[in-house]
């Protein structure tokens, strides 16, 4: 036979080949041991030393086709059956995923923490106290004498006459100052309670004050940090407007209103520059250091960012309202 | 202070309209709660005069009337009030008027007869909320006038909402005095002259208490008569104030409180007996108040008394037996200073607040006594008739408040301040605002009138400039602080840290009352004391709890009630336990909680339902507590707690000190508690779990590990963390894990018997381990397990 006509031979049957086995047997019948193409090779010795190289050459060259036209036969054999297991596995990637049930945080602490986060940033360190507190450190420390009027404005839960429920945070504010001297920069976050129970007060609620005493703190910061605060903590720029109030407290004290899309007034946060007096009362040299104070309602400041209109809600710990906030 | 604009404007009338008025109200720290109209809307309504009035032929109830409206011809009305007469000057809606509700006066036809108006009451008029018949207007009401125009009901009445220091604007006059400082106006205070004194009677007062009340006038006004029709330009400036008219004697003395600020009060002379005394109550004294309640009083409460009795509550509230009534024809009228702190408190003490009260306890001006008598006296004479006495002043100067000299630092307002007003504009500010102010190079030094007893401190005046400069003219300014770095412990794991971990796991956090209901807490901690509210908002809320479970079971309760079967949720926050030696009685600890109930996992199409058991929740216990890095300090305790389910309840133990429990609720609790089916627990002391290890690293093995597994037959009472920390304690060498893989029961296994499938895990930290090592060891844990727990191994 000639050497093309077994090379065209081989490529067909490779073509034919529709499994590995049978190529493999392809392969034997030409290029194995007793092959053709092999035996071709063996028959080179039958002819003279000057036809023998081009012989070999072209011998070899058949060979060489051959085997490449297997080796190609080969991986486009290993790709169709790849393919088809492939398409053997196919799933259906829509079907929903195996999900471990996450819940969430309370809107109360996310927003809390966003506040000790921004307050945080500044140098501020966060301090937490009693619920149950005594008179001294609710009201008399903060210049909120027995019988004065503020307290009346309270609505304390009292368990005695010198024991209460907070009614406020900034016990803390006089615990920490009990211990610590100027520079301070403190919040503290947390709950306190008053009596009253309708549409927009539940008798208990979060408050985050704040604390800034130091040799030259000013109203003027009072003003710069707490704009700076509501409109990080909005992430719009709100117009703010600071109002003169009064808070035993706090002298000279404010009230911040931020208007509203709909052009109202609401106020949102009480401040001050700190009362002389509560400074004194808790052995700072009132001459030597100044600060300023300021109290918000978280509740109110989370309604306002994610529009609930309910404060109740907060308290209900329905999960439809909660996972809203995951 | 509830006022109407416009006798604030008779005051003082900026060129403000009304929403400006408000606005520079509110900036100036007197916030504006409320503008409302003092009158609804209606229109065509007349002051007009029943000229005839006759029985209407069909109906009882009803009468026919002529009407004088100011036009050519009477209008014919028919009206069922049954104080319609001849004679009668009344309010009258006339054909085309609406009235409030939109309601239209048309041509009618009543019984027959033609009806072309309707004579209104004044709740028709929707002025007054009572019901006594139509207006009865005085004689001199001009027939066919607009009824808004002499009632001035075109006027909207300001709800100021004053701060407890600005109680010198609890009167029109302080109010006014503000809006011409603010204006830079001046103020037209109405003249008050002295009255003619026609008699010499009078009382002699014997000040007895002159610490808590260092003033008081009296005077004797004789031949009053109390039946006199309260003129309507004052029962009106009342009404607009929100007071109801009552008498015109209890009129004028609250027309004066809100006019000046100062209250007054008028006894019935004729009921006194000697001289007015002005002392402390005895101890259980008792006094019958004007709402006629009796109440026993203190030593520390001021009275007002004669000779026999105490009359009243001094500044306060009066007494029954004194008052005055439409009867009384001599009066005892009394203008005095008490002191705020001999008053302060008292009012709430008996459960009473009273304008007085109110005004007292916050101050009055000390000087204001006697412009206030007579202002009153000359108001009771020009509408009750009789004359007046001499005032009698009993007074302890010693006592009377000093006018006040305060010093304001150019220095100290520029620091607080943050900004430098110029010198010229703090003392304009300041004398504008009625001081007497001499400054030098350094300060101001200002004498503050008796008006502004609020001013006591350099503060005070710092707080005046500000509040006048404006607010808003102050710029804002970044804080100036030493940079100093916040300290933070690395060892210290937060509550949050645990709430995340939580919440990763699947839990919600809630936020739940501190106060819980007293009958779910005893049903779960029947032992502990614990602390109550004396006055709590309701019942179910005035127990303070000592573990976050019942309002975590709260939680899962309403939840279910509302088709939510898989729950679980967490709560960091303080329990309220009462110790004797504790701060204030009560020891509170913040403490980390969790409640399951329902599924454990999502539905799913490839994952099979399962509810959710000890097991789950002990997981996420073991989670929160690896993240201490020493979990194995921490050990789980077979031990009963009254709440939870005898047989599914473990202490969790730390170093041998109980820190917190997790178990199912007792199943006998649950529908009392309103829980829908096994609901699981647990509750951490947080400051027990606060602190983690810090890492120390070491190498790692680089030589491979090897596992051995071992399945053991044990009697099932046998605790499975004895059989682990036993193995643990045998001290195979080199076990670095050890893992219980497999429980089983049943076929094959002798009844009261499990099989428990270990796997054992050794690794040596230089070098490969032996065959023959490893099997020394492995046969070491099984002749331990079987001398010390009877196991046998399972073929």
């Amino acid at each position: 036979m000639e050497l093309n006509d077994i090379v065209a031979k081989a490529e067909a049957a490779v073509a034919e080949a529709t499994t590995p086995q049978e190529l493999d047997s392809v392969r034997v019948e030409y290029m194995g041991k007793k092959g053709l193409l092999t035996e071709q090779l063996k028959s080179l010795g039958k002819l003279s030393a000057e036809e023998r190289p081009a012989a070999g050459q072209a011998i070899n060259q058949a060979k060489q086709q051959v085997q490449q036209a297997i080796n190609a036969r080969n991986e486009a054999l290993k790709q169709a059956q790849l393919a088809e297991k492939l398409a053997a596995e196919r799933i259906d990637v829509t079907m929903p995923g195996r999900r471990a049930a996450v819940g969430g945080l309370h809107p109360v602490t996310q927003t809390i923490q966003r506040i000790e986060q921004f307050f945080g940033d500044l140098g501020f360190r966060v301090v937490e106290g009693p619920e149950v507190e005594d008179d001294f450190h609710n009201f008399d420390a903060l210049n909120i004498p027995a019988n004065h009027p503020a307290r009346a404005d309270h609505d304390t839960f009292y368990f005695t006459p010198k024991t209460m429920l907070r009614t406020q945070t900034s016990g803390v504010q006089i615990r920490t100052m009990e211990h610590e001297q100027p520079p301070l920069r403190i919040i503290s976050p947390g709950r306190v309670y008053r009596n009253d129970y309708d549409q927009t007060h539940t008798p208990m609620f979060h408050q985050v004050e704040g604390l800034m005493v130091d040799t030259d703190v000013s109203f003027t910061q009072l003003k710069g940090i707490l704009e700076d605060f509501l409109v990080n903590f909005f992430e719009e720029s709100l117009e703010v407007r600071f109002r003169p109030s009064y808070f035993p407290f706090t002298e000279p004290s404010a009230e911040v209103d931020v208007r509203r899309k709909d052009g109202q007034w609401l106020e949102v946060l009480g401040c001050g520059m700190v009362h002389p007096k509560v400074l004194q009362s808790v052995g700072i040299d009132s001459e030597k250091y100044t600060g300023f104070a300021f109290g918000m309602g978280v509740e109110r400041l989370t309604m306002l960012r994610y529009g609930v209109n309910d404060l109740r809600a907060f308290f209900e710990n329905d999960v439809r309202f909660l996972k809203q906030f995951n | 202070m509830k006022f109407s604009e416009k006798w604030l404007r008779s005051w003082v009338n900026p060129a403000l309209d009304q929403v400006e008025l408000a606005e520079q109200l509110s900036m100036a720290g007197l916030e504006v709660d409320d503008v409302t109209p003092v009158a609804e809307a209606f229109s065509s309504v007349v002051v007009g005069e029943v000229t005839k009035c006759w029985q209407h032929p069909d109906a009882d109830k009803l009468q026919v009337t002529e009407v004088d409206v100011g036009a050519d011809e009477p209008t014919t009305i028919v009206c069922g009030a049954p104080n319609c007469r001849q004679g009668l000057k009344v309010a009258v809606a006339t054909v085309g008027a609406v009235l409030p509700g939109d309601f239209k006066i048309k041509k009618a036809k009543l019984r027959g007869q033609p009806s072309h108006g309707m004579l209104c009451s004044n709740s028709e008029l929707g002025l007054t909320d009572d019901h006594d018949g139509i207006v009865e207007l005085p004689s001199d009401a001009p027939v066919g006038m607009d009824y808004r125009d002499y009632l001035e009901l075109n006027d909207v009445t300001f709800d100021v909402d004053l701060t407890p220091n600005r109680a010198d604007c609890l009167g029109l006059r302080g109010i006014a005095r503000e809006v011409g400082v603010l204006n830079r106006m001046a103020v037209n205070a109405p003249e008050v002259p002295a009255v003619t004194v026609a008699h010499q009677q009078h009382r002699d007062i014997e000040l007895i208490a002159e610490e808590a009340c260092p003033r008081y006038l009296g005077r004797v006004l004789t031949n009053v008569n109390v039946k006199a029709e309260t003129p309507l330009w004052l029962s009106e400036r009342l009404r607009r104030s929100g007071i109801r008219s009552i008498d015109p004697v209890v009129d004028i003395t609250n027309y004066v409180l809100l006019e000046l600020g100062h209250p007054m009060h008028a006894f019935d002379n004729d009921k006194l007996s000697g001289a007015v005394q002005v002392r402390m109550a005895k101890a259980e004294e008792k006094l019958t108040l004007l709402d006629g309640n009796e109440v026993t009083l203190q030593d520390d409460v001021l009275v007002i008394a004669d000779s026999e009795q105490a009359l009243a509550m001094a500044g306060v509230f009066g007494g029954e037996s004194s008052g005055v009534t439409t009867e009384s024809q001599n009066i005892f009228l009394e203008s005095a200073f008490f002191a705020p702190a001999a008053i302060a408190g008292r009012a709430r003490r008996f459960g009473l607040h009273t304008d007085a009260s109110h005004r007292y306890e916050r101050g009055v001006d000390p000087e204001l006594q006697r412009q206030a008598m007579e202002r009153a006296s000359q108001l009771i004479i020009d509408i009750c008739g009789g004359e007046a006495g001499p005032v009698i002043e009993a007074k302890a100067d010693r006592y009377l408040p000093q006018p006040q000299q305060v010093t304001l630092r150019k220095e100290r307002l520029a620091r607080v301040l943050g900004i430098r007003i110029d010198d010229a504009q703090v003392t304009e500010i300041l004398e504008r605002l009625g001081f007497d102010v001499v400054s030098d190079a350094d300060q101001w030094q200002v004498s503050v009138p008796t008006f502004r007893f609020d001013i006591a401190i350099e503060e005070d005046l710092i707080e005046e400039v500000a509040r006048i400069y404006g607010y808003h003219r102050i710029e804002a300014a970044a804080p100036a602080a030493q940079l100093r770095m916040v300290s933070r412990k690395e060892a210290h794991l937060s509550g949050s840290s645990f709430k995340n971990l939580l919440v990763d796991r699947g839990y919600q956090e809630a936020i739940t009352y501190s106060f819980v209901d007293p009958k779910h807490q005893a049903l779960l901690f029947a032992e502990s004391p614990t602390l109550n509210l004396p006055h709590p908002i309701s019942v179910d809320m005035s127990s303070m709890r000592v573990s976050l479970w019942p309002g975590l079971i709260g939680a899962v309760a309403h939840n279910q009630k509302r088709q939510q079967q898989s729950l679980a949720f967490c709560e960091t926050g303080l329990r309220f336990v009462p110790e004797r030696d504790a701060e204030n009685g009560v020891q509170q600890q913040a403490m980390l909680a969790g409640i399951r109930a329902g599924k454990v996992q999502l539905e799913h199409w490839d994952e099979t339902e399962r509810a959710v058991d000890f097991f789950d929740i002990k997981g996420d216990v073991e989670a929160v507590l690896a993240t201490t890095g020493e979990a194995e300090l921490y050990t789980f305790v077979a031990e009963a707690h009254p709440a939870l389910h005898p047989g599914q309840s473990a202490a969790i133990f730390k170093n041998g000190k109980c820190v917190g429990y997790a178990g199912a609720i007792h199943p006998q609790f649950e529908k009392k508690l309103g829980l829908n089916g096994r609901t699981f627990v647990f509750e951490l002391e947080l400051d027990a779990i606060a602190q983690r290890r810090l890492p120390a690293a070491k190498p790692i093995s680089r030589f491979p590990s090897i596992r051995r597994d071992l399945a053991i037959v044990v009697p099932t009472q046998l605790a499975v963390g004895e059989i682990i920390k036993a193995i643990e304690k045998v001290g195979v060498n080199h076990l670095v894990d050890l893992n219980l893989f497999d429980v089983y029961e049943g076929t094959g296994v002798a009844d009261g018997y499990r099989s428990l499938a270990l796997s054992l895990t050794l690794q040596h930290d230089d070098r490969t381990l032996e065959d023959q090592e490893i099997n020394t060891a492995v046969k070491a844990v099984v002749e331990m397990l079987t001398n010390e727990f009877g196991a046998t191994l399972r073929e």
